[in-house]
């Protein structure tokens, strides 16, 4: 059937914000989505709350709605534009929940708005556990023992009849939250009420434990005929057990026979097929290791981040299929873009292996608990592809940006061999590792390992051999050919192998070929240039078109810090880059991205972004120049090697770079500039840090240099602090000084510039809400600026033409500025692409990307359609409000301070002030609607003060006010009736703090104290009690007081107008 | 470890490693791009003469088991992988890979980059080649022999030579039998599934051995080879379709009951072995995932359309992936519904068969 012809105008909803579960695999789906639809001519209607998105651009839809993704914002939309059809399985869990409440009220019949691709009964009998149980009870399908309940008393009695151990699964959650498995009668009655409370309808299942069956994927696709294909088939390296997103998982399956393969494709296509699905479905299994015995787990009737991987690792586009299925397509109508000549309607067969490896945020939150199980942890992934297991797995360990380049964790030299025995059945983040080394000392059996993890053998054999090569490489007086040549083929670093070997490399060195991911296995020709290496005979590199060669970085996995705005970033550069007519390359190694779309840059090289992997590419493309300013902190660090390799960089140089961040050069250039910034020092030790804090007087803020996100950035009030977290920070080797400022509590002011050498544009200057000191990626922060003078821009645009041409800045620079007793210092600059690009570029209009790109190249900005200076303002107000993950991440403090804990952001568009902020938080999850309730308020002496205008709006607005004793005095004594309770720590008297929290009578926490992180501190206790409540708490004055003015002026979404950025 | 060799006829040499049984061996060389089945596809007759390359690179994960075996023994002339797996992990897993080549004789090579074998078959079309372990080289007059070498008396060698039944599963509903040209053990288990007994003949069988054996239809098997070397066959098929028996026929059971009706095969240039083939199915305008292993297809402007209808077809290439007599109950696939490897969405037409026999029984065809 070709297109539909009652659709014309089609709303596509997004994901909204990044968070931990729901990453950027669905900007890449709904990219994908909006293309295929335009192709078609029809009329897009974009709805999605993360500005930092490449589908929320001007151009990748008619109408771009940078909206809270609240059922109200979206009955809003859909009255204003009357789309005549909504596809709801593009985005995630968001979506597809939305999608379910607008049609359940039956507001889609009235608008007449028709659901593509998914109707509510299919969506219910996916998601709903008991319907979807009876849906698979009626095609015979097994699954696990289970029952739905509502209570904690139902979930004991009916595990009382199944035995324990069983997981708890909350209905209509992301990512599991608030599940777990339950091995004890206590644990069991926590978790159900963690789950009940976080599921949206208070509804949780309780299953049989199959913890250790083999884990198994299918992503399967239908279409409105009936045609139902599998993709892709996945298995999970860790058993069930440790949620999908937190394993290392392999495509296709590796252990199964054809009989258990089939077994389960059919199972998944009967499902598809019960189910109605028109589009991409996800359906997961447990299959017992021992038997054909299965059940299904899980069935995601969307696109999902599992079709995101099976996308990349079999070049099959999901989400753009699914797309054309819902418009009316066949897949027997759609081509196969890779191979030009076949259909959609085969099953993609690969002649290498993927691995996916997932990134943990740990390595900043080091007090988070990081253990894996039900609930996913990961922020990020990367994914390999290789001809053989051990390959797939070392490219991706040395692509999750952890500096390794091997499965050898460096502190595990330290443990005992009990210690490391006892650390093999320790489910987390670095297990893996244990079980390596564990093979490494031969202090046990594979067989043992298998029996205590249930990872399968043939995957523990994979690791022994690369255990293997490493022993017989240090074992190896000499490196000869035949060795070289098997550890390349096994995927070690010549890095690795000369440390190992103790044997330079010298003349052995070896280069690899690429080969072409087709779909077929090689079976057709196939058109589309997507590369991944090898050591084998052959390349497939296809030669170069005669044009300019331009080699573009991407951005690696996503993690705290780095997120999908570079992305972002680096494919706008590439498609600058087609404008001006050059033949781009792109090297990433994250399958959730649009950079890693076959078809954004011209070549893509799916490789980890290492130094030896990037020359591979550069050897085999001899590219003309490179670009690195676009593609975060990992392209940046690679930038000294391309130079090395003979590769001019464009733009701004890697001089340029290292003068930002060297202390005595960035000095020099501060006084040439005549500008001012906060005193301090650059240290290595501990002690040069105590006794250059003692110099400035407390509060410091020390930093590492040469990072990202303010990784391992604190404020030190004491002594005892700056020890604490130069410990923290010291921990992985110090290769660059670690920074020690006075710091200076401010307005912070945030500016993204582009200069061509000469002028400069600023598209707009940024002000955050909160004080310097929180993280500007934690700040809110609002475009144009409420409260700075105009003496004070013009002194921040001329810092920044000064700072620009001194740096020799060539495309895009960002400055952190803070206005401290009327005077502009300035914090950090960073002469790169930064967090803030991708939203200024929308809402000011300023293709900011693109006119870089454009410097890069000669051109000169006086002579493009934005002029120099500062541009100027809009009438429109854009409040970008950060987002967190803070559920996922147990033991985490969420207190803000200057290291970034947010995963992602929404912005709140309006001409309104005051309506921007309250749509910025509204999309962030604040709700905003209730006007009375209860208020526990806990915050540090610094504090008291402010507090109490804070406490005293509360009170105007009906709250009852709750505080600690400290608090409750202060409060007392300005006349604002507060009830004291006691503090967490006094655990014996009651009401205590945590009473009153986890009895869900609170509305919001506010607290602060001078001490956070470890999670035994009393107050990271209440922090960490209320948002596993899911109770809003706030741990900055400032942030308070912006909350409090939207809950005052009484706003409602409903009444709030809604903004096309197309009209901005 | 000794090195192993694949020599081509168009001179292309790999070296890699040796694997499976010592020796060298002829054939024509053919590539399979399914990712499992290795077992399906080593004990499939259709193999015979044939010299395989898995384009998937891990080889041997599961091993081998008792009961995944398409025929009493391996018919490959060689076996070609990029990895094969020494640690293979699976609960049925009986003995590795390797163990079962060296038992069956199969000369068998991994370590080459696989991935340019297959685009040199690809690009070139099927070519002949020798395998063979260090020490055991190729003459002069062997290698110029491997160039002329075409797979012949394949269904002879392949076939039984004696009748054998195998009982229905539960009660009795049909007598079926299988002219066995080379046929895999799960179209005679997909039958008995059925409740048929299943009586598989020699392939040569004198048509009135069939008509006067009291079956209610016929199965014409797989098998291998050139389908047009089966002159006698072709004759013999003649006088069963005329006799208005029900007859399904899966692929060179396909293709011979093609050239009994007039029309004529060809040699594909690479041919299509995997199972990720597409068929559409004309009569439903449903595509359907099918697992397919042949060198020879239908000419498709050879059949006539007043005897048979081209009812389904290979929806990449267009190449005629099914036939339905006009007059008489038979149909024919190119494909494998038997699968073994591969999926087992077209396993309806077993049942379809069954209807057609249903149906002629009681006079309605």
């Amino acid at each position: 059937m070709p297109l539909r012809k009652d659709i014309h105008k089609v709303m596509v909803l997004g994901s909204g914000p990044i968070v931990i579960g729901q990453a950027a695999e669905f900007d890449y789906a709904g990219t994908q989505a909006c293309r295929a639809l335009r192709e078609e001519g029809l009329e897009v209607v974009l709805v999605n709350s993360n500005p930092a998105t490449i589908m929320t651009d001007k151009a990748m839809a008619d109408k771009v709605y940078i909206e809270p993704m609240t059922l109200d914002a979206v009955k809003a939309i859909i009255k204003k534009e009357r789309p005549d059809s909504l596809i709801p399985n593009l985005g995630g869990q968001t979506g597809l929940n939305l999608a379910m409440d607008l049609s359940a009220d039956g507001f889609l019949d009235e608008y007449g708005v028709k659901l593509l691709g998914a109707n509510p009964t299919t969506i219910a009998k996916a998601e709903d556990r008991q319907m979807f149980k009876d849906t698979m009870e009626k095609i015979g399908e097994p699954c696990i023992a289970s029952k739905v309940v509502h209570t904690v008393e139902d979930a004991v009695e009916f595990t009382e009849q199944i035995g324990l151990p069983v997981i708890i699964r909350p209905a209509y959650t992301l990512g599991g939250t608030g599940g777990g498995i339950a091995y004890t009668w206590e644990q069991l009655r926590e978790i159900s009420a963690s789950g009940i409370m976080h599921s949206r309808v208070d509804e949780i299942l309780v299953e049989k434990c199959i913890a250790g069956w083999k884990e198994i994927e299918f992503e399967v696709m239908r279409d409105s005929k009936g045609n139902a294909i599998a993709i892709c088939s996945m298995e999970n390296v860790d058993p069930v057990g440790v949620h999908t997103g937190d394993s290392v998982v392999v495509a296709p399956c590796q252990t199964l026979s054809d009989k258990e393969y089939q077994m389960l494709r059919t199972s998944a296509l009967n499902i598809i097929t019960e189910l109605g699905i028109e589009g991409g479905c996800n359906v997961q299994y447990a299959l017992n290791p021992e038997s054909f015995e299965y059940a299904v787990i899980e069935v995601n009737p969307r696109v999902s981040r599992s079709s995101a991987l099976a996308s990349k690792a079999t070049g099959f586009p999901i989400a753009k299929v699914t797309a054309k299925i819902a418009i009316g397509y066949g897949l027997d109508e759609i081509m196969n873009a890779v191979t030009g000549k076949t259909y959609a309607c085969f099953e993609p067969t690969i002649d290498y292996i993927v691995a996916k490896f997932p990134r943990w945020p740990f390595d900043k939150f080091v007090y988070a608990d990081n253990s894996l199980g039900t609930q996913m942890k990961a922020t990020g992934e990367v994914m390999a592809i290789a001809p053989s297991f051990e390959q797939a797995m070392m490219k991706s360990v040395r692509g999750i940006e952890m500096k390794l380049t091997s499965f050898i964790l460096p502190k595990l030299k330290e443990w005992s061999d009990e210690e490391i025995k006892a650390g093999v059945s320790v489910v987390n983040d670095e297990r893996l590792f244990v079980i390596c080394e564990a093979l490494r000392r031969g202090i046990m059996t594979i067989e043992e390992i298998h029996k205590i993890t249930m990872i399968d053998p043939w995957f523990l054999h994979g690791y022994q051999n690369i255990i293997d090569m490493e022993h017989e490489l240090a074992a190896a007086s000499a490196l000869s050919e035949d060795l070289y040549l098997r550890a390349k083929k096994m995927g070690f670093l010549d890095q690795t192998i000369e440390e190992l070997s103790g044997c330079a490399v010298g003349a052995l060195k070896r280069l690899p070929v690429y080969k072409t991911v087709d779909t077929c296995a090689a079976e057709f020709d196939a058109e589309t240039p997507y590369y991944y290496s090898t050591f084998d005979d052959e390349n497939e590199v296809k030669p170069s078109t005669g044009k300019k060669k331009i080699l573009v970085l991407g951005s690696g996995p996503i993690r705290i810090g780095q997120g999908i705005e570079f992305d972002y970033c680096s494919v706008h550069s590439v498609w600058a880059l087609k404008e001006l007519g050059c033949e781009t390359i792109i090297i990433n190694n994250n399958p959730e991205t649009v950079s890693t779309d076959f078809d954004t840059a011209d070549r893509l090289y799916f490789e980890p972004l290492t130094p030896e992997d990037v020359e591979g590419v550069v050897h085999a493309e001899k590219p003309d120049a490179a670009i690195v300013q676009f593609g975060g902190q990992t392209a940046i660090n690679l930038a000294a090697h391309l130079e090395k390799l003979g590769v001019p960089i464009l733009g701004t140089q890697a001089w340029s770079i290292d003068a930002a961040e060297d202390r005595e050069k960035f000095d020099e250039i501060l006084e040439e500039c005549g500008i001012p910034r906060p005193k301090g020092d650059t240290v290595f030790t501990e002690e040069e840090a105590v006794a250059v804090a003692d110099r400035l007087g407390y509060p410091v803020l020390v930093r590492p240099s040469y990072v990202l996100g303010g990784q391992g950035m604190e404020i030190a009030y004491s002594e005892q602090d700056i020890r604490e977290y130069m410990q923290v920070i010291t921990r992985h080797k110090v290769e660059n000084p670690v920074l020690v400022d006075k710091y200076m509590m401010g307005r912070e002011i945030e500016v993204d510039a582009i200069c061509d050498g000469e002028d400069i544009l600023i598209p707009g200057i940024m002000e955050h809400f909160e004080r310097a000191g929180v993280h500007s990626g934690d700040s809110i922060s609002m475009y144009p600026t409420l409260n700075i003078q105009s003496k004070h821009k013009d002194t921040i645009i001329r810092y920044t033409r000064a700072l620009a041409k001194s740096l020799k800045v060539l495309g895009l620079v960002n400055i952190q500025f803070v206005l401290y007793n009327d005077e502009i210092y300035i914090i950090e600059v960073n002469p790169r692409s930064s967090r803030t690009v991708p939203y200024i570029s929308k809402i000011t209009g300023v293709p900011m990307i693109d006119l870089a790109t454009r410097c890069m190249f000669g051109e000169k900005l006086r002579d493009m359609e934005f002029g120099t200076g500062l541009y100027p303002e809009r009438d429109y107000y854009a409040v970008k409000v950060p987002v967190f993950s803070f559920q996922k991440l147990r033991d985490l403090d969420t207190q803000l301070g200057p290291e970034m804990k947010s995963t992602g952001e929404v912005l709140g568009v309006s001409k309104d002030f005051k309506e921007a902020l309250y749509k910025g938080l509204l999309g962030a999850g604040f709700s905003m609607h209730k006007k009375t309730g209860k208020v526990v308020l806990s915050v540090r002496p610094a504090d008291k003060q402010e507090i109490i205008p804070i406490a005293e709006k509360f009170e105007k607005l009906g709250y009852d006010i709750y505080a600690t004793s400290g608090t409750a005095n202060t409060l007392n004594k300005a006349m604002v009736a507060a009830n004291m309770v006691y503090n967490a720590f006094e655990t014996e008297k009651h009401p205590n703090i945590m009473d009153l929290i986890e009895n869900g009578e609170v509305d919001y926490v506010i607290s602060t104290s001078v001490k956070g992180r470890h999670p035994e501190l009393a107050s990271v206790k209440i922090r960490r009690s209320a948002t596993e409540h899911a109770i809003p708490c706030l741990t900055a004055i400032d942030t308070a007081n912006a909350l409090l003015d939207c809950m005052e002026s009484g706003m409602d979404i409903s009444s709030c107008h809604m903004v096309d950025i197309n009209e901005i | 470890m000794k090195k192993a060799y694949l020599l081509l006829a168009d001179g292309t040499l790999f070296e890699g490693k040796a694997a499976g049984y010592e020796g060298c061996s002829v054939g024509e060389v053919v590539f399979n791009t399914g990712m499992v089945g290795y077992q399906e596809v080593l004990t499939d007759p259709s193999y015979y003469g044939q010299i395989v390359c898995m384009t998937y690179p891990l080889i041997g994960n599961y091993g081998i088991n008792l009961e995944d075996d398409e025929s009493r023994k391996s018919w490959v002339s060689g076996y070609i992988m990029r990895e094969m797996s020494e640690y293979p992990s699976n609960f049925r897993c009986k003995m590795t890979l390797d163990a079962y080549l060296k038992e069956q004789k199969v000369v068998a090579i991994t370590g080459i980059d696989t991935r340019r074998l297959t685009r040199i078959l690809r690009n070139s079309g099927v070519m002949n080649g020798v395998i063979y372990t260090e020490g055991h080289e190729p003459d002069a007059a062997l290698v110029e022999k491997m160039k002329g070498y075409a797979v012949t008396e394949a269904v002879k060698t392949v076939t039984l030579h004696k009748a054998k039944v195998y009982p229905a599963e539960g009660t009795q509903k049909y007598r079926v039998a299988v002219l066995d040209f080379g046929v895999k053990y799960n179209i005679v288990r997909e039958l008995c599934s059925r409740g048929c007994e299943v009586t598989v003949l020699p392939g040569e069988t004198a048509p009135e051995e069939v008509l006067n054996g009291g079956y209610d239809g016929l199965m014409l098997s797989n098998g291998p080879g050139d389908p047009a070397e089966n002159v006698e066959i072709v004759e013999h098929l003649k006088t069963l379709i005329a006799s208005g028996m029900p007859i399904f026929g899966i692929c060179l059971g396909h293709q011979l009951m093609a050239l009994a009706i007039g029309a004529k095969t060809e040699k594909m240039r690479f041919g299509h072995r995997g199972v990720n083939h597409p068929v559409k199915d004309l009569d439903t305008g449903r595509t359907y995932i099918t697992s397919q292993n042949h060198g020879y297809a239908v000419v498709g402007d050879t059949v006539d359309p007043k005897i048979a209808r081209i009812c389904f077809v290979n929806l990449n290439d267009g190449s005629v992936e099914g036939l339905a007599h006009v007059d008489h109950p038979i149909f024919t696939v190119q494909y494998h519904p038997e699968v073994c490897p591969g999926p087992q969405d077209t396993s309806y037409l077993f049942d379809r068969f069954l209807e057609n026999i249903d149906k002629h029984k009681g006079g309605q065809l």
